[in-house]
């Protein structure tokens, strides 16, 4: 279902000049109506309802309408993303909801040190197979 | 109201700010293989190499992980690298590279390990929930080979380990990279490549010694299954369109196993995973008389050995056997969620029926939401309600369960002498890598297996680079003259468009969208799409030459009116060239290899005498010719 924006949420993230949702579209769809200061997605028939500008939206102005297409009318899922988890809220047809509730990453945002611990490889190991987590092990290779 | 979107102009495009970079290692791409290239490649570099990345959008939720996966689909633990190398030959009709598989599965495992170290959830056995995988941690496995994961931040959290290795000073997001160039001295090495701002009037050259090119599969090439807004809702990530494989090709890279694509079997409509429901769920797909088809159909499978007689046999002879049903009228296929769902229920007591309940709407929430939302506007509940399946539009790629891609280098301790050249991952252009989705013949790297194969290349580029410190990349072209060629489209709007009272239809010129529907047409009707059964012949792909050639003429009239269709534009190109590149291996290859993934109707036959060989194809940047040939196949680990 492509992504909609609720009139009344929406700020154009306060007038910045990039939006959170502009900034966040893998393909390019959410564009900001500099007249009304609003975002709007410019290419529904291209959104893949990866909801990254849903999750992002800093006053949650962005919805998701399943694809008109080929889903009948009135369900929906509402995530809210914290730091560490998400919750679901399913809607269906029929007025039912579901909530489900996920981990999303055990260490606080920012805080990866990719290098931190790991020594540099030797000049040497350059022109071997290692990669340079592996260093000081035992490269497989096919058994004879 | 009009559209607001329709009041834009081009006019601001005039004189665009060229900007010049002059880098060693050039990344393109910012999904799991560049991620793993920007992990790896510092520790080798050391600070004496400059390394540039650049991706046509924003790195924490780029490429086809944007929504996150459940699954990581690729952990051997205690697998052997050989038995990876024979799952992998097996599921794609006994067509791989053994060196470059058995690479991937000799090292995938340290990469997940680093995963987890940064914050992905890794799902544990009952007992080992606090220890990880590098303290001997056993995960959940759906499968053999995959393990599930709570990754809805999982490329989040891969974006800011590489982005904090690599330096946010050496990224530049919003960059679409139109093309490579070939440096002006010497044949067939790389020197640079040009792409253009998405957001400014700006166009980017980046001159470099090493270039890994990841700019993952191919998606929109044919028509899609729903043609109104539901086109969006593609399997395969809507908008990687074939940049990778185009752009190799173009400057003469060669490639391999073009003629292959992917046709996953999905939920209907809304192309959400089912293997999880295969597999952990334990449910069965089903005709629409109830009867289980694929047991029922066996004698399909026996037809191709051994690949349909494997324990799980090759992905595209089960879609042979769904396809048989859904031909012979027997639809709808479905997945019998509510018979598996009760099974596992049976000996559950109320908090755990709770939990597989939760289980099963993650494995959508966390990689499809689309599927999600069509469970809720359909009333569906997996556990009363069964779901239909559907394979989907063909798509393109080297790391799923797909084998496109560049004919490389292999490891020097594991590929014969003619399957390398010196580099690990090292394209035939001197200096030119890919890895993910771009390297060929060596399908199911997925996730954790791209990620990998860009650290491979990454460390192999820094290693070309020290040999190759003298050089000075040279460009043929000049800034401005670059600049002209990119901003055609916006020219072609400028000129004409007042010609007409509608912007949108105009004689002098075609607007991106339209030349994707008239390509989307034409693959369809022409080689092998959703609407002829995936069937095609020699002289349907003699026609669709025809057609397809009028139709690159004609793109030399796209027009743009703002970025955001300058972007469609070129994507396009890459679409248009990506399509060539499979007709033309289609049609070199005279016999029928992937049933299920398409048939030729000239060749029906799977013929192991003539055609277990590799394909591979060179488009001369010279003479502008195609050359097609022929490449033994050599298996490295015995089979069988
Ligand atoms: C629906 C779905 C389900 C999947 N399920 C699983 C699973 O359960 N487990 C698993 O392990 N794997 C899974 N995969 C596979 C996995 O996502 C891929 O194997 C992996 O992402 C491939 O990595 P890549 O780097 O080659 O491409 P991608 O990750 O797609 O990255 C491509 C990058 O290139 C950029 N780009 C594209 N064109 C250009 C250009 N012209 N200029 C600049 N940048 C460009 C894109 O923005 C993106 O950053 C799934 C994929 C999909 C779509
Ligand atoms: S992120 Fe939200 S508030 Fe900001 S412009 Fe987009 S829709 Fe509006
Ligand atoms: S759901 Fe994804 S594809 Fe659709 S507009 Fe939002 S970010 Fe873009």
């Amino acid at each position: 279902m492509p992504t909609f924006v609720i009139d009344s949420k929406c700020d154009g993230c306060k007038g910045q000049d990039k939006t959170a949702c502009m900034y966040i579209c893998p393909n390019d769809l959410m564009y900001l109506d500099k007249d009304r200061m609003k975002a709007l997605n410019q290419e529904t028939e291209q959104c893949w309802e990866c909801y990254s500008c849903v999750k992002i939206c800093p006053q949650q102005a962005i919805e998701a309408r399943p694809y008109a297409d080929f889903v009948p009318m009135g369900g929906t899922s509402i995530p809210i993303r914290s730091s560490d988890s998400i919750m679901w809220t399913i809607k269906f047809r029929d007025g039912q909801t579901k909530r489900f509730k996920f981990p999303i990453r055990t260490t606080p945002e920012g805080s990866i040190k990719p290098y931190e611990g790991k020594p540099d490889p030797a000049d040497a190991e350059m022109d071997s197979q290692l990669l340079f987590t592996e260093i000081g092990t035992q490269i497989a290779t096919f058994k004879k | 109201m009009v559209h607001p979107i329709e009041n834009f102009n081009a006019d601001f495009a005039n004189n665009p700010v060229v900007e010049e970079h002059e880098t060693d290692i050039l990344i393109i791409g910012g999904g799991m293989a560049a991620c793993g290239a920007a992990f790896e490649v510092g520790k080798w570099a050391k600070g004496k190499y400059k390394v540039t990345l650049v991706d046509k959008a924003a790195l924490d939720r780029s490429g086809a992980v944007a929504q996150g996966l459940s699954a990581i689909n690729t952990y051997l633990g205690d697998n052997t690298p050989e038995d990876y190398v024979k799952m992998v030959a097996n599921d794609l009709m006994g067509i791989t590279r053994d060196d470059l598989v058995y690479d991937v599965g000799r090292h995938v495992d340290d990469t997940v390990m680093n995963f987890e170290e940064w914050g992905l959830p890794v799902w544990k056995q009952p007992g080992d929930e606090d220890k990880t995988l590098r303290q001997g941690g056993k995960p959940v496995r759906s499968g053999k080979w995959q393990i599930m994961i709570h990754g809805e931040s999982y490329k989040n959290i891969v974006a800011e380990a590489a982005k904090t290795a690599l330096g946010t000073e050496n990224i530049i997001e919003r960059c679409f990279v139109v093309k490579l160039l070939l440096d002006a001295n010497e044949e067939n090495r790389i020197a640079g490549a040009v792409g253009f701002s998405v957001r400014e009037n700006k166009i980017y050259i980046f001159k470099a010694k090493a270039i890994l090119c990841v700019a993952g599969g191919a998606v929109n090439i044919f028509r899609p299954r729903s043609t109104g807004e539901g086109m969006g809702r593609t399997w395969y990530a809507v908008w990687n369109a074939g940049s990778t494989y185009s752009m190799l090709s173009q400057v003469g890279a060669e490639l391999t196993t073009m003629e292959n694509r992917f046709v996953p079997a999905r939920f209907k409509d809304g192309y959400g995973p089912v293997g999880a429901w295969f597999l952990l769920f334990k449910s069965k797909a089903i005709n629409g008389l109830g009867e289980d088809y694929s047991a029922k159909n066996k004698a399909l499978l026996e037809e191709y050995p051994p690949y349909g007689l494997a324990a799980v046999p090759a992905t595209c002879l089960r879609n042979h056997q769904m396809l048989k049903e859904m031909k012979e009228g027997r639809g709808p296929i479905f997945m019998d969620t509510p018979t598996g769902m009760k099974n596992l229920m049976k000996d559950m007591d109320k908090k755990q029926i709770k939990h597989l309940e939760s289980e099963a709407w993650e494995d959508f929430l966390d990689m499809t939401i689309g599927q999600a939302n069509f469970w809720a506007g359909m009333n569906i509940r997996p556990e009363e309600t069964m779901s239909e399946l559907m394979p989907t539009e063909p798509y393109f790629l080297g790391s799923h369960a797909g084998a496109c891609g560049a004919w490389v280098s292999g490891p020097s301790d594991l590929a014969p002498a003619d399957w390398q050249w010196g580099y690990n991952r090292m394209t035939t252009v001197k200096g030119l890598f890919t890895a993910g989705d771009g390297v060929g013949a060596s399908g199911h790297k997925f996730s954790s297996g791209s990620f990998t194969e860009g650290r491979i290349a990454a460390k192999n580029m820094v290693r070309f680079v020290r040999d190759n410190e003298a050089q000075k990349p040279t460009l043929a072209q000049t800034g401005e003259e670059l600049a002209k060629e990119i901003y055609k489209p916006f020219q072609n709007y400028l000129d004409h468009k007042d010609y007409s009272t509608d912007t949108l239809t105009n004689p002098h010129y075609i607007k991106p969208k339209m030349m994707m529907f008239r390509l989307n047409k034409l693959m369809d009707e022409y080689v092998a799409g959703t609407s002829t059964y995936y069937t095609t012949s020699e002289k349907l792909m003699d026609q669709g030459l025809h057609l397809l050639t009028m139709l690159k003429e004609d793109s030399d009239k796209m027009a743009a009116k703002d970025l955001h269709e300058l972007l469609r534009a070129w994507e396009n190109y890459h679409r248009i060239w990506m399509a060539e590149i499979h007709l033309r291996h289609v049609y070199f290859r005279k016999e029928t290899r992937y049933p299920g993934f398409y048939y030729r109707s000239d060749y029906p036959k799977l013929d192991e005498v003539n055609w277990k060989v590799f394909v591979n194809s060179r488009y001369n940047p010279k003479t502008k010719e195609w050359e097609m040939k022929k490449i033994p196949h050599q298996d490295l680990v015995p089979k069988g």
